[in-house]
């Protein structure tokens, strides 16, 4: 395998280089469009099972070719673009939605070293791009020339505005302790005897709760779809949108679930390290720890939509301002004494 | 006091807890959807589906051209023209449902002093255009030859109610 890769390098010479990281973003990208489309399933699937019903089966077994399917259909459907719009933004809108989701995966570490960028700013890096996944939606709504999509970019504006602020907060928390910015020795620092106790969900658990709440407000996943609101601005800011371009926002919303969660599980849940350091459970690969903590998390996800009620606007911002902003403060000044106490264990 | 404690017990989001577990309950519930081709959810036998017009026996209409049921129903669905017969009685020439208007509230099967216009079980039927459900005499009575068996025995049942 190693010479092969010499071999390689040798043969292309100076365009060695991209032409290899871009084979390693194919490795990361496309995995994670396949389990866009097959989240999309799972969340159809245990909707249907909370709901007693069944969710679809009748496209292959157990309906595991319904994403194919959908995604076919949405290929084939005419992309509308409605006359009073402005073009140019209408079309960027849905790549600029896409393109923050999928660039923010540069810098997650799949497990020792597994990384495609390996920058030191790293959660930094994830704050910016998470945040300018708005910018896609807000245009959209702008775009479309319609007054429910403005109603439901705007909605979502002041939402990421809001939840990003307790976000930013939960994550200084876990820099204060990990006392690092890069996300492979954020999940190091989780590392020691004890297993999962070790973990920063432990210390920093109100930040993990907020951390994880906020999240969910962030990719305008129910119970926050204030952007989307089927039942009271019909679908939000993507209403105008049709076949692929639609299917565009979708892949960005579903790709940003998948984001947080790998998040929340590398930030809290010590990443690809085992619950235990011992021998049924270090010798399972890391990466297979990481993907079935962000399973969990993802199976969350769908638990609350098929839970909770959308919340109303005004209690959405109460949450936000009101009670996650204070708890992320108080807790960071909590954190900084504990931290100077022997009584800091981590 | 108690302000205090619920301002704190909202924290632990008990209630959020228990609303999860509900669904999480049900997550493992046996799931009661029925597949309809291949599964059928069981019909009584006043089943209101297709009509059909019946014989007797002996292979004469029973329809009487009384316009009754036109009369009782209330969205118009029937049309009926009747004329004298040779023998002396009273017959439909024509006996027209709209089944694009009829609501199948079963009053014109109430109506009938002859038992000539019944509503079957059958209620998986199509039309590609709106005059295929334009059913006439004759369609409405090709139903009725087809599932004479069936509706013969759902009257039979119903009948210690009547």
């Amino acid at each position: 395998m190693t010479e092969l890769l010499q071999y390689l390098q040798n043969l292309l010479g100076v365009a060695w280089l991209p032409i290899w990281t871009v084979v390693k973003i194919l490795v990361i990208v496309v995995p994670i469009m396949l389990t866009v489309a097959y989240l999309t399933l799972a969340e159809r699937k245990v909707i249907g099972y909370m709901q007693v019903r069944i969710g679809p089966n009748r496209v292959g077994y157990f309906g595991l070719l319904q994403p194919l399917a959908d995604g076919l259909k949405l290929l084939l459907k005419e992309i509308i673009i409605p006359s009073g719009s402005n073009k140019f933004l209408f079309i960027i809108a849905p790549i600029l939605a896409l393109t923050p989701a999928l660039a923010a995966w540069a810098v997650i570490p799949f497990a020792d070293g597994l990384v495609l960028a390996n920058v030191n700013a790293g959660l930094l890096y994830i704050l910016a791009m998470t945040s300018l996944g708005v910018y896609g939606i807000i245009i959209a709504g702008w775009a479309s020339n319609s007054k429910y999509a403005f109603i439901g970019s705007l909605r979502s504006a002041a939402q990421i505005v809001s939840y990003e602020i307790p976000m930013g907060f939960a994550l200084v928390c876990v820099l204060m302790v990990s006392q690092s910015m890069n996300l492979g020795d954020i999940v190091l620092g989780q590392k020691s005897s004890v297993g999962l106790f070790g973990w920063y969900f432990i210390p920093l658990f109100p930040m993990f709760v907020v951390y994880f709440i906020s999240g969910v407000a962030e990719t305008n996943r129910a119970p926050f779809d204030m952007a989307e609101g089927e039942s009271e601005i019909v679908a939000g800011f993507h209403v105008e949108y049709s076949g692929m371009a639609f299917a565009l926002f979708f892949l960005a919303e579903y790709a940003n679930m998948i984001m947080i969660a790998i998040l929340t599980a590398i930030m809290f849940l010590g990443g690809w390290l085992p619950p235990f350091d011992i021998a049924p459970f270090n010798l399972l690969p890391g990466i297979f720890w990481l993907l079935a903590k962000t399973s969990f998390i993802l199976f969350l996800f769908l638990w609350f939509r098929a839970t909770f009620p959308r919340y109303r606007y005004d209690q959405l911002m109460r949450l936000g301002w009101k009670v996650f902003i204070p708890l992320t403060l108080v807790w960071v000044v909590v954190l900084g004494a504990w931290m100077q106490t022997p009584y800091w264990l981590w | 006091m108690e302000k205090i404690t619920n301002f704190f017990k909202t924290f632990l989001l008990l209630e959020l807890v228990k609303g999860m577990a509900l669904t999480g309950r049900h997550f493992f519930a046996r799931k009661i959807t029925v597949q309809f081709p291949e599964e059928k959810t069981p019909q009584g036998f006043r089943f209101r589906g297709l009509h059909a017009q019946r014989r007797y026996a002996n292979g004469e209409e029973r329809c009487i051209g009384c316009k009754l049921c036109e009369a009782v129903c209330p969205a118009m669905a029937i049309h009926i023209e009747t004329e004298e017969r040779d023998d002396g009685t009273r017959r439909t020439t024509r006996y027209d449902i709209d089944l694009v208007k009829c609501i199948f509230c079963g009053l014109c099967e109430e109506s009938c002093p002859v038992d000539a216009i019944v509503e079957t079980r059958v209620l998986e039927y199509h039309g590609e255009k709106r005059s295929d459900l334009y059913y006439t005499k004759s369609m409405l009575l090709a139903v009725g030859e087809k599932h004479e068996a069936q509706i013969a025995k759902d009257r039979a049942s119903d009948a210690k109610f009547r």
